[in-house]
């Protein structure tokens, strides 16, 4: 037997999708836009700060913003070389 | 007063030449001076389009470069007393493009025109920019489609911020023509309606330019599709459009394929 409402389904407006999809997509990149240049900033000044007081290679500050529903998180990740400790393990 | 009016879509092939060439051949007819410019360095095709690719001497890049004066770049439209086309280079790459170069050329053609037309090539890499950069009012060409909509909406951020009127604190102001628009399946709910799209992209609508056989026939001979056939249904919507850019209050409405006799008789769709 043919099912009826599943045929009608099948040419269901694709529209809508289009028009949500969008609509989330867009609020999403334009939140984005100069962003970046926002991350860079904070990437450098997190540095120039722990640089005063510890030995920093500049490549190991990682700086990273993920964004949520409701909370957005930054996260910051600063590798500090363990010159003192690699020294004393070698004696 | 002179005023730049860029055409720019980010996404390539939703009809920015095609419209560069119609709003331009009618603010021509309208009694405008107008030129029409080809950003697209390396892939120009508003001379094609125009129907006036044999007839290009010198280019845009050898007015910057001082091998030519402007004079001798502008080509003369032979319909349209009042159009003209500044070609692109279509050898050189699009860095010889200088934002001095264009600031100079944009600036010379303000004392010779009212319109100068701006046909941005696709993307958001030099030539598009530049092509925006000096820009009063920008047509923003979208099809009711989700790649299209998306890459408007970026440009329209880049219009908001790259140009010299933004960074002197003023609007560009923008207009958006939607094109490709078929009316039918918008309103089966296969296509984007022109609702769905204003309400993304919160730009005045400009015009609704119909899906159409006409735009291929048309640029097939080189020929904006305003003056191939001004009674079809792209070239009304056009000529609306350019009107609405005149400050002209004119109600929007998609103009629809007006059936011949014999495709009545033959009980042809109308195309």
């Amino acid at each position: 037997m043919i099912n009826l409402p599943r045929l009608f389904r099948s040419r269901a407006a694709s529209a809508p999708v289009a028009r949500e999809r969008l609509q989330i997509l867009l609020a999403h990149e334009r939140g984005l836009r100069g962003q970046p240049d926002l991350l860079e900033l904070l990437r450098a000044e997190i540095l120039s700060v722990v640089s005063r007081h510890v030995a920093l290679d500049p490549e190991k500050v990682h700086v990273k913003m993920d964004r949520g529903d409701h909370v957005s998180t930054l996260e910051v990740d600063i590798e500090v070389p363990n010159a003192v400790e690699r020294w004393a393990a070698a004696v | 007063m002179a005023k730049v009016l860029v055409v720019t879509s980010g996404k390539g092939g939703v009809g920015k030449t095609t419209s560069t060439a119609a709003l331009g051949a009618t603010l021509a007819q309208m009694g405008e001076k107008v030129v029409v410019v080809d950003f697209d360095v390396g892939l120009r095709n508003l001379d094609l389009i125009l129907g006036a690719e044999r007839r290009v001497v010198f280019d845009f890049i050898n007015v910057v470069q001082g091998v030519a004066n402007l004079s001798q770049a502008l080509i003369r439209d032979k319909r349209l007393e009042n159009l003209w086309l500044l070609p692109a280079s279509q050898t050189r790459d699009k860095d010889a493009l200088t934002e001095e170069g264009v600031s100079k050329i944009v600036a010379e053609l303000r004392t010779k025109f009212d319109w100068i037309i701006c046909d941005s090539p696709a993307g958001i890499e030099r030539g598009a920019t530049l092509a925006m950069r000096y820009a009063d009012e920008a047509v923003i060409v979208t099809n009711p489609e989700v790649s299209s909509v998306r890459d408007s909406d970026r440009i329209i951020g880049m219009l908001d911020s790259k140009t010299v009127k933004a960074e002197q604190g003023e609007q560009v102001q923008k207009h958006l023509l939607v094109t490709r628009f078929d009316t039918a399946r918008a309103a089966r709910g296969e296509m984007l309606s022109i609702d769905d799209v204003l309400e993304i992209l919160a730009t005045p609508l400009l015009g609704i330019i119909p899906e159409s056989q006409d735009v291929l026939r048309a640029s097939n001979v080189g020929s904006p599709v305003t003056l191939n056939d001004a009674r079809s249904a792209p070239a009304r919507a056009y000529i609306d459009a350019a009107r609405r850019l005149m400050g002209e209050t004119v109600p929007m409405m998609v103009p629809v394929a007006r059936k011949g006799l014999m495709d009545r008789l033959l009980g042809r769709r109308a195309a």
